[in-house]
């Protein structure tokens, strides 16, 4: 995508969003859509995964096979450049030493952010997500209901394109008809853990995802999304007649050259180019939002221009933060004024407060019955098929499992593309097995491993939180935020009813299941490192209580929005690209609605 | 819990490379990074950085230069090929380029890359010297037989600290190489019956007759 530079802004703008990805990205997309005059700032690179997909390369053509290194986190062919665990120039730090106590920060600095390497998994928060203290005393409701987030998720799948079915299972909302597209055929490995799960009361059922298995309906979707404006309609069918159906092939978190998954990159950007009402500005970094003294409002952004190091303001009516919930807490907290002179959006003092991340927890394991496959190809939609919800409603009102929320449950196995390092091996007992005997084990045993990934609720608490570091930095001088980490017993029990769960399960399909891990603080994954940061900037009914309304504009400065995780206040077991999308689409139309009306 | 076959599965061992096609389950293989640490500050120097270029079938050397010398080759080539032999199926791991990858993997600037040269060059020096001693000729100039004889002393699993445990875990570390190096080649993806990586028209889920064989027709559901 040709992008603006500096010397090439046209502001003032009607809106400036920071941040390309899920969030950024449909606001953008809506705004721009609907004839708003937008700039996207970027803190990273143009990316483009036309022309940068390693679509088809093997591990052989890459270094170390492909493994994951400090350079790439996620292995060598991971869509995410320029980002991962650590970014050059841009530290953040952890108050505690012990790892339990740290929250681990994964940023993408690329124009699509992380929906470049995203598992596309897209589910639906249900009715019991937007009320979950209502429904047992802990964490906070949302001020507002499915009801009022429905129609956006329904646009929001129209548009990236969903596979799924309908199975009308509690607080696993089923779309309307006519909206998903058609799942793809289980696995083997699926069909027996569909089987055997049975034996054990744990349904499974067609997984959403964000993947095209067939091109998108671009005759009549486009009306259904855009009624009344033919160039958005124009722009949009054109844009999904150049996106692809998959070809079952290539891993998704390489992103996807014909288009065919959901990045920002390849979805939202490219129609929102097309409509000549957005800029989008690579390398820069936004330092602060600037305010007007007198009113509060917002006048526009200051930013970084990484490749000079000089800093830079523009202007607009509006300012829409999608930066990822903790880079959006630190711009606010770095905001600060004489009328705001603890950040921007902090005269609640709760701006980086309540972060959450999902709990998180593996166990896998060796199925016999999966050995001595015929060679068949599992590449699939590039990733999972099948997945658990959450089914123990009813045991956790009996008050039978030990704590609240609940955790929906990915599988992973089979007969994948051999990249990274290789470490699946039946040893013969007590050594390291070699020769004739070990090729003949490899072809036995390849397919036959298969795991479960538990995704649960965590629930907010106080010990979770970021602030500003009171004495590190980054590169342009701006504060970097510290973190505050603690699991509370609530995700501590989750974590061994998955592991209790799942070696149930792999014993259920005739496995054997790895060693569990004893310790729970050592079974679920460090904080952050499921990568589905929120929270933050919790929106909420009282300015005391939170930092959006129910619009996620603050209630500090009425032109200033959130349109990532940062608002909000609880995280389903539900992962939450698709509810920041539908959030930001609903915040985007709030916006139009209010610039028409005058108030903004 | 019932164990069907005599089975070893470490921790974190099942996990990692059978998930990597799963975008979904894509964090499940990640390594524990940075266990009590502050988090690291930027890259490894000298690695391929963080941006690197990914289309570019790449060759080992281009980023880092490799270490092994000539003897280092003919050694970590004879033990390759005893780890993974040429049969019906395939040719031996040395034939394939592994011998390459290991080199590379041992010379790279990575953290864990440089735990496992430590244990790599260690080994090949006792492996060397325990030959001489035993046979009076270095690894890649014994005998076949001498050569198996020398991996049934290293095969057996030894506790660290016990007269055989660098050995052995040096064996196994390399048997990790070697399979890595060789199963991700083509000769060794094919070897394995994989099969995928092409572009299809249909995604018909497994074949019919495996579904059937393990009793599952009745869970295709859709």
């Amino acid at each position: 995508m040709a992008l603006v530079t500096i010397d090439s802004l046209r502001g003032p703008y009607d809106a400036i969003v920071i941040g390309s990805g899920a969030g950024g990205g449909q606001a953008a997309y809506t705004l721009t859509m609907d004839g708003a005059r937008v700039l996207l700032l970027e803190a990273g690179r143009n990316y483009d995964p036309r022309t940068e997909t390693p679509m088809f390369n093997t591990a052989e053509q890459a270094p170390l096979r492909g493994s994951a290194t400090p350079d790439k986190n996620f292995g060598f062919y991971d869509a995410t450049v320029d980002g991962g665990w650590s970014v050059p120039g841009e530290p953040y730090t952890n108050a505690e030493g012990a790892e339990e106590r740290q929250f681990k920060w994964w940023r993408a600095r690329m124009l699509g952010g992380r929906t470049n390497h995203w598992g596309r998994i897209s589910l639906r928060n249900g009715p019991y997500d937007f009320r979950p203290r209502g429904r047992d005393g802990l964490g906070f409701d949302w001020p507002i209901s499915y009801e009022d987030v429905a129609p956006y998720y329904d646009k929001v799948e129209m548009l990236i394109g969903v596979h799924g079915t309908h199975e009308g299972m509690e607080n696993t909302p089923d779309s309307p008809e006519g909206i998903l597209l058609p799942p793809p055929k289980a696995r083997i490995g699926e069909l027996l853990a569909r089987q055997r799960g049975r034996g054990i009361g744990v349904p499974v059922i067609p997984v959403h995802r964000a993947v095209l298995t067939r091109p998108l309906d671009w005759v009549s979707l486009p009306a259904r999304l855009h009624p009344g404006n033919p160039k958005a309609q124009r722009i949009l069918a054109e844009d999904m007649q150049n996106r692809a159906a998959c070809f079952w092939a290539t891993d998704c978190g390489r992103g996807c050259a014909i288009r065919a998954n959901y990045q920002s990159t390849t979805v939202h950007l490219p129609p929102a180019m097309a409509t000549g009402n957005l800029d989008i500005l690579a390398h820069a970094m936004a330092r602060e939002i600037t305010v007007d003294p007198l009113s509060g409002k917002a006048t526009g952004v200051a930013f970084i221009d990484k490749v000079s190091g000089m800093e830079h303001r523009v202007g607009a009516r509006v300012v829409i933060l999608a930066a990822s919930a903790a880079e959006t807490a630190r711009i606010l907290l770095n905001s600060k004024s004489r009328l705001f002179p603890s950040g921007l959006g902090n005269s609640s003092g709760l701006v980086g407060k309540y972060i959450m991340d999902t709990v998180g927890a593996d166990v896998g394991g060796q199925i016999p019955l999966l050995e001595n496959q015929p060679p068949h190809n599992e590449d699939g939609a590039g990733g999972l098929h099948v997945y658990t919800p959450w089914w123990l409603y009813k045991e956790q009102a009996a008050g039978k499992l030990g704590f609240p929320r609940g955790y929906h449950v990915e599988f992973g196995g089979g007969r994948s593309m051999p990249v990274g390092f290789m470490r699946d091996f039946v040893e013969p007992e007590g050594r390291v097995g070699y020769g004739a005997r070990l090729k003949e084990d490899a072809r036995r045993y390849y397919g036959s491993f298969f795991g479960f990934t538990g995704r649960g609720e965590m629930i907010p608490n106080e010990d979770c939180y970021c602030e500003l570091d009171p004495k590190v930095v980054d590169t342009w001088g701006i504060p970097v935020l510290r973190f505050h980490w603690k699991w509370s017993e609530h995700e501590l029990r989750q974590v061994a009813h998955m592991q209790r769960t799942f070696s149930d399960w792999i014993s259920a399909m005739g496995g054997t299941c790895e060693p569990l891990e004893k310790e729970p603080l050592r079974a679920i994954r460090q904080g952050g490192s499921i990568i589905h940061e929120v929270g933050g900037a919790l929106m909420g009914d009282k300015p005391s209580q939170s930092v959006t309304n129910c619009w996620s504009q603050t209630w500090d400065s009425k032109n200033v929005f959130i349109a990532d995780g940062a608002v909000f206040p609880s995280n389903a077991d539900k992962n939450p690209t698709l509810t920041i999308m539908a959030l930001a689409w609903r915040t985007a139309d709030r916006i139009l609605d209010q610039m028409r009306k005058g108030n903004l | 819990m019932s164990t069907p076959v005599p089975a070893r599965i470490d921790r974190r061992v099942a996990i990692k490379w059978m998930l990597s096609a799963g975008a979904g389950a894509l964090v499940v293989g990640l390594p524990r990074l940075g266990a009590g640490a502050a988090p690291a500050q930027g890259p490894a120097p000298a690695g391929y950085g963080v941006d690197p270029q990914l289309l570019a079938p790449h060759q080992a050397g281009d980023y880092w230069p490799l270490t092994f010398t000539d003897a280092l080759r003919r050694q970590a080539a004879a033990l390759c090929d005893i780890i993974l032999p040429a049969d019906e199926h395939s040719p031996s791991a040395s034939a394939v380029g592994v011998v390459d990858f290991i080199d590379e993997w041992v010379s790279a600037p990575y953290p864990a890359c440089a735990a496992d040269a430590k244990v790599v060059l260690a080994g090949f020096i006792w492996l060397d010297a325990e030959s001489v001693k035993r046979f009076g000729a270095p690894f890649a100039d014994a005998s076949a037989a001498q050569k198996l004889a020398l991996c049934e002393v290293m095969a057996p699993e030894a506790p660290a600290g016990s007269p055989l445990g660098e050995a052995s875990a040096f064996f196994r570390r390399f048997r990790n190489l070697t399979a890595t190096g060789f199963y991700t080649t083509p000769v060794g993806m094919k070897d394995l019956g994989y099969v995928g990586n092409v572009p299809l028209a249909r995604f018909d889920g497994p074949p019919a007759d495996l579904v059937e064989k393990l009793g599952l027709t009745g869970e295709v559901a859709w």
